[in-house]
């Protein structure tokens, strides 16, 4: 049996670092865009901070400090922390990837579908933004896998409810759904590809993707 | 899974250790002192270039990051290396850090963790620099949230001393060591679902004690 992947699985293991590259996106870019996402991952982040002042200590070479020191003389100041001036209708870890605001990316039209795919280099996934026009929606559908989609603007309709602006909602197999935007839409959506991945990383990855 | 009753326990042991703490009745607690002089040292990294505090952090955390990293797989070079580029890195963004919104620690972990993060994704085109801390994100964090996460910060560290061995154990491997929540359960000898219910109740009984009713 699957197990369900929470939000709160995502944000411990994004806290933990262990997410690969495509769903460290999506959680980056929520907490860009959500007070809510930002107070639940706050917790997680404390308790590694929390965690890393309880651990057995190891202790570091002889010279480290030394060389430490040696290595400040060389540093460059830390850049200014303004804003890099990015179009700020883009939230700022989508940035990379949409360096000249949504309306210049490539979209390509898939039926009531508008999407461009994001490099985003980590195997085993599928990252897009996708666009609905107000009152158009997908055919209702089930997932081979699993599909995280973050709503950046607009909203949209599906049988749990209304997404809005920093809503993450997590699909899988077992979920059947129509969405619907009932405003001009725009998502971050990311899918596993139909290959099973290995390793330390199974414990998550796993029920994320289906052979 | 947990059940009711324990839960309930939980939230009430919480409470009395929330109000003892509330009433500065609690006697071992030495850890508050410990993070101002944290907070003040890295205050005079960040405005005075003072290379004394900043031997202090240093000393402190240096070992703990580096055991952290050796954890996690990195070799001995590799953790020494690392462990420079963190404290580099908390030299150079020492004026970003904010202890409105984080702990000295919980804002150095995050700073190894992108380290480490960033080694493993040479290619990404996010740079470590750019997500120094998530906590930043956001340009003006409401009075509300700022004073949840002081708070909480101050409560989870005291809280995680209370939890019984074997969930602060668990929890360590979660944060500190790169496995599956099946190998884990095979070193240690336990069911799979008694490891993923035994860190859900240990996350359940930290909020509760932070009195939080979400579990």
């Amino acid at each position: 049996m699957k197990e369900k992947i929470t939000h709160d699985d995502l944000l411990m293991a994004y806290a933990a670092g262990h997410l690969p590259a495509a769903l460290a996106l999506v959680v980056r870019t929520q907490l860009a865009l959500s007070a809510e996402a930002r107070r639940r991952y706050a917790f997680f982040a404390a308790l590694g901070g929390a965690l890393l002042e309880t651990i057995e200590p190891e202790a570091l070479r002889a010279d480290a400090w030394e060389r430490l020191e040696r290595a400040l003389a060389r540093v460059e100041p830390a850049p200014p922390t303004t804003d890099k001036g990015g179009d700020p209708r883009v939230p700022p870890p989508l940035r990379p990837y949409v360096p000249h605001g949504f309306e210049q990316l490539p979209w390509r039209k898939y039926g009531p579908l508008y999407e461009v795919a994001l490099p985003v280099g980590d195997g085993g996934f599928r990252t897009r933004l996708i666009r609905l026009r107000a009152g158009t929606g997908v055919p209702r559908h089930t997932h081979a896998g699993y599909e995280l989609t973050l709503v950046i603007e607009g909203s949209f309709r599906d049988a749990s409810g209304v997404h809005r602006r920093g809503d993450l909602v997590i699909a899988d197999a077992e979920v059947e759904h129509a969405p619907m935007a009932e405003e001009d839409c725009l998502c971050l959506w990311v899918a596993d590809a139909p290959l099973r991945l290995t390793g330390p990383l199974g414990w998550l990855l796993n029920p994320l993707v289906r052979i | 899974m947990y059940s009711a009753s324990e839960l309930v326990l939980a939230t009430r042991r919480g409470r009395r250790l929330t109000s003892r703490m509330a009433e500065g009745r609690a006697e071992q607690r030495i850890e508050p002192d410990a993070e101002q002089e944290r907070v003040r040292d890295l205050e005079l990294v960040a405005k005075c270039r003072d290379r004394a505090a900043f031997h202090r952090l240093f000393t402190f955390y240096g070992p703990r990051v580096k055991a952290y990293l050796r954890r996690l797989g990195a070799d001995e070079d590799l953790a020494e290396d690392l462990v420079q580029e963190v404290f580099i890195s908390v030299w150079r963004f020492a004026d970003r850090f904010d202890a409105r919104k984080a702990t000295v620690g919980t804002w150095i972990f995050t700073i190894a963790r992108n380290k480490r993060i960033d080694l493993l994704r040479r290619d990404q085109a996010a740079g470590s620099e750019e997500e120094l801390s998530e906590l930043e994100t956001d340009p003006a964090p409401s009075g509300a949230e700022v004073a949840e996460l002081s708070r909480m910060s101050d409560v989870l560290r005291n809280a995680i001393a209370t939890l019984p061995d074997e969930q602060k154990k668990l929890l360590s491997i979660f944060y500190f060591e790169e496995k599956s929540h099946s190998t884990i359960a095979e070193e240690l000898g336990l069911p799979l679902g008694t490891v993923k219910s035994r860190l859900r109740l240990a996350l359940a009984k930290l909020r509760a004690m932070l009195g939080e009713d979400r579990a």
